[in-house]
């Protein structure tokens, strides 16, 4: 795609495209990249340092490091991407139908997005958690019944701006069926935007998740997750706090790369953002941080 | 002034009424029967039919939904949030204090946020694109990708256990304040600052400015107007910010065993204590509206032009 | 009559893309002389007389010779220009609604830039305030001095900054695009505080417009700008009846065919309307 080809001359967005490009790949081949089994427990190899077998050394467990980092790919950052998705999606259907139908269905759409907005998000998700109690998948919900409304608004600020362009009225007018006009000639345009706004919440979620496993609420042992190794490792911080260097740089490489993509799209979709004085890193994240 | 602060204030009222029902219903949306979570969380080894419905009688759980919902919000508003599950204790004893410490926590880290943020915002606006600027935004950034855990655990390991400087968990002293600070801050100080900085940033463009120099005045004046100018949505960010940071404390008072409302409701979840959740659920949501409408007031005082839109 | 501004070789150019927007003009306003600028939008109008009082945004460079009363003004430190601006030579912008602090009354602007040139008092400048508004047809000056910009209307707000440019009493006020952003009546109204103004103060002015037809009105002399180059000067009839440039005559012509189509449509409705 175009963009693609726009984003890859910026070399910062370039590193940062290929950097979670080879994460997702990981992520998603685990089973053939990792050395050794995530689970396997080693007494005797307990807190080893890093060594030709195991690359990054053994945790409390004996458990291979590089081998939980890379199947932890799946839970931190793949099935956050699927909520993601799933949120974006939901909020994408009923930002559209505002968008686009307005009148009722506006009205009704945006009183229950305010309602919803209106809860303080973090508060609400651990609510929900409480409700169904611990789990990767109650996480997961959580942040989907959180994330929906706010992107339903943003969408729907979208796809009013589109929905008004003399060609959908022309549309409409030649009697083509408001699918039709809304896959054709609002979805397109809108797309750029929603890219912009899920990317820049990608790597808030990311945080958010790993943080409510840190805290015990999330995936539970003995699977591997990013933020649940940093809290494994943080109970034996005071000797060994080394454990908690490949964990925590995996997030942080993650995140920043997602933050750096993320602004680059949304400079790259909108040229007036192009000029110095205006664009800065962290621009888009920082909007979406003022409604987390 | 004193009729919007008295319509937007009403405003808020059936929020609040939403809020408390969906607190309410809280329980219900587990998929645990609320009486066998309650037995559940005492302990009790062998459930049997009897006593599910000898607890739903107790707990009153036989009446009708509404009935119910009035009660349990009467009791609300005279802070009689129930028994916690677990301790048995009134809920509030314990929401209470905790409560207590976090608004500690987070005042004292709003007040850093607000100071960092707002310094540091206005210098790198005024030497954009110098070295200052960019590597505040450079370093501001990345912290921003750390997650405040992380962050947390390496400003434990090096305070506090290498150089000894500073205590590592717990509320005992000023002392201890100082880590927890630190770490909301340099957590939430990147994203204000920002905002602060593209604010200023934006009134450098204004025609105020241009005219204020065409008329002679001295750049301080000018300068101090931009401030002004900016302020007013720093105020409104700031005002929105507040509780959200009250609401996100909830890992770092993990991390620094800060006995407060984050620490209390990790707790609970883990054990199942829904009263307490609900009672969580429904103070700060509560909080955050009515925080959220004296924002609102406090953003209509500075700037007239907005009590003309309600 | 000798030159209160004389600008060589100006030329302009942004420093961050390299783009050059003014090649290099050179210009005279005599003492107490009107000269007008005239171009379409972009045509470097705004540019250039920002530049003359040195008040463009720091990526935008300049240089050249820009004499003002006889001191190369572009030789001056900023503390010596400050000084210069306002107390003699004064500029009007195009949107009063923005000029003016969005936060403050409009007062406070006044307060201060009487006290930062004569050290006035509160009531002092006031006074001065309120005479000069009154001279300018504001109703009630006093209550305006306690209003926000945003509650009055950009006639008004002209009006003020005409005002505050009489207490001034500079050698040489800039006008920008005056009364583009302003209905007809309004553009009316300005007009005459402009040329009461000159009057009154005897000072030299330039005029930014793109609306030929106060150009016409108010100008001694014209140069017309395109696209950063000053493609003719002369005097304001010469200009109109005998202009040499294409462009110019373009300008013109489009002008003059507004004003003839208008003037057919209004003897279609019983009477013709003068033209200006």
């Amino acid at each position: 795609m175009k963009l693609i080809q726009q984003l890859w001359k910026d070399k910062l967005a370039a590193l940062s495209l290929t950097v979670i490009g080879a994460i997702v790949i990981a992520g998603i081949f685990a089973p053939f990249l990792a050395p050794h089994d995530p689970e396997e427990v080693h007494m005797e190899l307990r807190f080893a340092p890093a060594s030709w077998e195991y690359l990054l050394g053994n945790d409390h467990l004996g458990r291979c490091i590089l081998s939980r980092l890379i199947y932890g790919i799946r839970p931190s950052v793949l099935y956050v991407f699927a909520a993601l998705a799933a949120s974006v999606c939901i909020g994408a259907l009923l930002g559209f139908a505002a968008g686009y139908f307005r009148g009722k269905t506006d009205a009704v759409v945006m009183r229950v997005c305010d309602v919803m907005l209106s809860f303080p998000g973090y508060v609400m998700s651990l609510a929900v958690i409480g409700m169904l109690g611990a789990g990767l998948e109650n996480i997961l919900i959580a942040f989907v019944l959180m994330k929906w409304a706010w992107f339903a608004r943003v969408i729907r600020a979208s796809v009013l701006q589109y929905a008004e362009s003399d060609y959908v009225k022309f549309s409409k007018a030649l009697g083509l069926s408001h699918i039709r006009i809304m896959a054709k000639h609002i979805v397109p345009v809108a797309l750029p935007d929603i890219a912009v706004i899920s990317s820049s919440s990608f790597g808030t979620m990311i945080l958010q998740v790993s943080g409510f496993s840190f805290l015990g609420l999330g995936i539970q042992a003995p699977h591997a997750e990013w933020g649940m190794m940093l809290s494994e490792a943080r109970a034996v911080m005071f000797s060994r706090p080394e454990l908690m260097l490949a964990p925590g740089l995996a997030i942080v490489i993650v995140v920043s790369s997602m933050n750096f993509l993320s602004d680059a799209l949304q400079v790259a979709l909108d040229p007036k953002l192009k000029s110095r004085r205006v664009s800065q890193p962290g621009a888009a994240a920082s909007a979406e941080a003022l409604t987390r | 002034m004193g009729r919007y602060i008295v319509r937007r204030s009403l405003l808020s009222l059936p929020l609040l009424l939403v809020i408390s029902f969906f607190a309410f219903a809280l329980s219900h949306l587990s998929p645990l029967d609320p009486a066998e979570a309650v037995l559940q969380a005492q302990g009790v080894p062998q459930i049997t039919a009897e006593l599910l419905a000898a607890t739903r009688a107790e707990l009153g759980m036989d009446r009708p939904l509404l009935i119910r919902y009035f009660a349990w919000l009467g009791a609300c508003l005279q802070l009689d949030f129930g028994k916690s599950y677990v301790t048995g204790k009134p809920v509030w004893s314990l929401l209470g204090p905790a409560f207590l410490h976090t608004l500690k926590l987070t005042l004292a880290s709003m007040t850093a946020i607000i100071v960092l943020s707002i310094a540091l915002g206005v210098i790198c606006a005024l030497r954009q694109g110098k070295l200052l600027d960019r590597s505040v935004r450079g370093i501001s950034f990345f912290l921003t990708s750390v997650p405040s855990y992380g962050l947390a655990a390496l400003l434990i390991w090096c305070f506090s256990v290498k150089l000894d400087w500073l205590p590592t968990s717990g509320m005992e002293s000023h002392a201890s304040y100082v880590l927890p600070v630190a770490v909301m801050t340099i957590s939430y100080a990147g994203i204000y600052f920002r905002i602060v900085r593209s604010s200023m940033l934006s009134q450098l463009h204004e025609d105020y400015v241009l005219y204020g120099r065409a008329c002679g005045l001295p750049e301080r004046r000018i300068t101090a107007r931009m401030i002004r100018n900016s302020l007013q949505v720093a105020v409104s960010v700031f005002c929105m910010a507040l509780p959200i940071i009250l609401g996100s404390t909830v890992v770092v008072e993990n991390v620094f065993a800060w006995p407060g409302l984050g620490t209390l409701t990790v707790n609970s979840i883990l054990g199942r204590d829904f009263p307490v959740i609900q009672a969580y659920v429904l103070v700060l949501a509560a909080a955050f509206v009515l925080l959220n409408t004296a924002s609102d007031i406090i953003q209509a005082a500075i700037n007239p032009k907005l009590q003309k839109e309600l | 009559m000798t030159n209160i501004l004389e600008v060589s070789d100006l030329r302009i150019w942004d420093s961050d893309t390299g783009h050059v927007i003014v090649p290099g003009s050179s210009f005279q306003v005599r003492q107490g002389s009107c000269l007008a600028i005239v171009g379409e939008s972009g045509s470097g109008k705004s540019v250039t007389c920002r530049a003359v009082m040195r008040l463009n945004k720091a990526s935008i460079r300049q240089s050249g010779s820009i004499r003002f009363d006889g001191v190369d003004v572009s030789e001056l430190s900023e503390q010596d220009m400050r000084k210069l601006r306002g107390k003699r030579m004064c500029m009007i912008l195009q949107h009063g609604m923005r000029a003016f602090d969005p936060s403050r009354v409009i007062g406070v602007h006044l307060r201060e830039t009487l006290k930062q040139h004569y050290g006035w008092s509160r009531s002092e400048s006031d006074a001065s305030m309120v005479m000069a508004m009154r001279s300018v047809m504001l109703k009630d000056p006093a209550a305006i001095l306690n209003q926000y910009p945003h509650q009055l209307s950009g006639g008004m707000l002209q009006r003020i900054m005409i005002a505050l440019a009489i207490v001034l009493e500079p050698d040489m006020i800039i006008a920008d695009e005056p009364t583009t952003a302003l209905d007809t009546i309004s553009q009316f109204e300005v007009v005459e505080q402009l040329a009461q103004l000159r009057d009154r103060l005897g000072c030299a002015m330039i005029l930014v417009s793109h609306d030929l037809g106060i150009v016409r009105t108010m100008a001694d002399e014209v140069i017309v700008m395109k696209a950063g180059v000053i493609v003719e000067r002369g005097a304001t009839e010469a200009i109109f009846s005998e202009a040499r440039h294409a462009y110019t005559r373009y300008l013109v012509s489009s002008k003059l065919a507004l004003d003839r189509h208008f003037q057919r449509m209004m003897e279609g409705v019983g009477g013709g309307v003068a033209e200006r």
